[in-house]
């Protein structure tokens, strides 16, 4: 920058400030990284171990025990999609009062909004295991656990991204139905809802999807599903069947993508 | 009313009977599942008692110092294992994002990178963290894998998605001056994607947090491992401690990241 005019010369596109902020941001990450690989504890033999560790899992996994499909995996299989799909439902049934509650052009009181919002992010806060976790301990291990910490992992999801779409909305269409001297439930299905429901279907959606990964792992703490099973097997040293229950895992989260995009095609 | 004055107006909304035809059937479902997945109002209450003793009994928070540094020491854990996946994760996503874009790779590298790409996606962390902890052992370095193997899913799958979607024009350009094959990217394709590919990568340095605190559950290191073993032992008044210290990680997190964005605007 030594050969710019006089009047260029004024010209820094960051305060001095900002480029401290910034050199300060730059040599945080690079000490955080440095600081995190000089102390984190890892044994290096096991490092060493890894491939032929790898590669015995691989042997001891095949082949894939197909036949135990019918027996052990199908019906969990179908429990996983359950606890996904009505946890997902029971988590808008949950959302829509909170993100009526939180978006400000439906509740104009900042307190009310606060309070909505505060109950969305503790629940997103929290892991799904760990709603899981907390679940089994009062319902007991099985599938009404697993519903339950789907539906309050996905109550700030849903609940959020719905709060959003609702402030979205053009007051025009709500003016003309209460100048026409429209009642309050003619208002919300006639004039918010149409201009909300294609976010609402794509929340729905997107949100079904992620739950058809998570209902599979929540298993492992006792809630249900096919991650109980794997659980069992794992516990047992049956490789084989593991190795079966993860291509199932894979093959209907695949499932679950394609259905998603036919239907989002269909309905938005 | 005369019937002369009557009119036949049409409704002004069409009952709508496919949608609502659909919504009966969502209904349905959902009692027939309900029903399949054994709900009864009888757990329903029983869970509410269980649930009022479990807080009974996480209150107050244990807080006794032996255990606070098991808390700091698994926290510290679960952040190591953040940081280190996230940095390895993003250098890793960088050149196979680029390998995997269709408009600058020739197909015979795009596709298998693609499809390593939708494989390190296909499983949740916990899956892939269960499978490290059998190959590498108990401990962080199978976290930090997992993580990482996740990270490259998701930045590399976005970063490879938004180099398809670049203007060719400026590639073009920095090619006619017959610039080598690295000037083009960093000259031609970096400048139009870098924008988003941090983006991604802070999105991905969140999720790492979250998860690490949790890939401890199956024996992969960090906090996770703390919490769940507390679980088992029934000590919920240190449960309840642990779960406060993740929220409050969580949040600081956020707020810090909130603080960067405003830095880069």
């Amino acid at each position: 920058m030594n050969t710019v005019g006089a009047i260029d010369r004024e010209w820094h596109r960051f305060t001095p400030a900002q480029r401290l902020a910034r050199f300060a941001l730059y040599f945080g990450i690079v000490f955080a990284c440095v600081i995190s690989l000089r102390t984190v504890q890892i044994i290096p033999e096991f490092l060493y171990d890894a491939p032929e560790q790898v590669a015995d899992l691989l042997k001891r996994m095949w082949p894939v025990e197909w036949a135990f499909y019918p027996k052990g995996v199908h019906e969990v299989l179908i429990e996983t999609l359950h606890i996904a799909t009505l946890g997902t439902i029971l988590a808008i049934i949950m959302a829509l009062p909170l993100g009526l509650l939180a978006a400000n052009n439906i509740t104009p009181n900042a307190w009310l909004n606060y309070f909505a919002k505060l109950i969305l992010v503790s629940s997103r806060s929290v892991n799904s295991l760990v709603w899981a976790l907390l679940f089994v301990a009062m319902f007991g291990p099985g599938a009404l656990a697993g519903t339950l910490a789907i539906a309050f992992r996905s109550i700030g999801f849903v609940g959020k991204l719905f709060g959003e779409a609702l402030e979205e909305t053009r007051p025009g269409p709500i003016e003309a139905l209460k100048a026409a001297g429209a009642p309050w439930t003619s208002i919300y299905i006639k004039g918010y809802w149409p201009q909300v429901e294609p976010a609402f279907w794509a929340i729905a959606l997107f949100r079904w999807d992620i739950s058809v990964r998570e209902s599979a792992v929540i298993g492992l703490v006792g809630a249900g599903g096919i991650g109980m099973a794997i659980d069992t097997a794992m516990n047992l040293f049956q490789w084989q069947r593991v190795a079966l229950m993860l291509v199932a895992i894979f093959a209907i989260v695949v499932v679950a993508e394609i259905a998603v995009t036919y239907i989002r095609k269909k309905i938005i | 009313m005369g019937a002369a004055t009557q009119q036949i107006r049409p409704p002004a909304f069409l009952p709508n009977w496919p949608a609502r035809l659909a919504w009966l059937a969502l209904l349905a479902y959902s009692v027939y599942a309900a029903s399949i997945l054994d709900f009864s109002w009888d757990r329903f209450i029983t869970g509410l008692d269980n649930a009022a003793r479990l807080i009974g009994r996480m209150l107050p928070p244990d807080t006794t110092p032996s255990r606070m540094a098991l808390l700091l020491k698994g926290l510290y854990e679960s952040l190591e294992i953040a940081i280190i996946s996230s940095a390895l994760g993003i250098l890793l996503s960088l050149p196979i994002g680029l390998l995997a874009a269709r408009n600058l790779m020739p197909g015979w590298i795009s596709w298998p990178t693609r499809l390593l790409i939708a494989l390190c996606r296909s499983f949740h962390q916990v899956i892939i963290a269960i499978i490290f902890v059998k190959a590498v052992g108990f401990g962080a370095l199978a976290g930090i894998l997992a993580l990482t193997v996740a990270s490259v899913g998701f930045i590399a799958k976005l970063f490879a998605e938004a180099i398809e979607e670049i203007s060719l024009k400026q590639v073009e350009a920095i090619r006619a001056t017959g610039a080598s094959f690295m000037n083009v990217i960093s000259y031609g394709v970096m400048p139009q994607v870098l924008t988003r590919f941090v983006g991604f990568a802070t999105y991905q340095v969140d999720s790492n947090l979250r998860n690490s605190t949790m890939v401890g559950i199956v024996g992969a290191g960090g906090i996770g491992g703390t919490l769940f073993s507390a679980f088992q032992r029934f000590d919920y008044d240190f449960l309840l401690t642990i779960l406060l210290a993740i929220i409050a990680l969580i949040m600081v997190s956020e707020v810090l990241q909130n603080r960067i964005k405003k830095l880069f605007q």
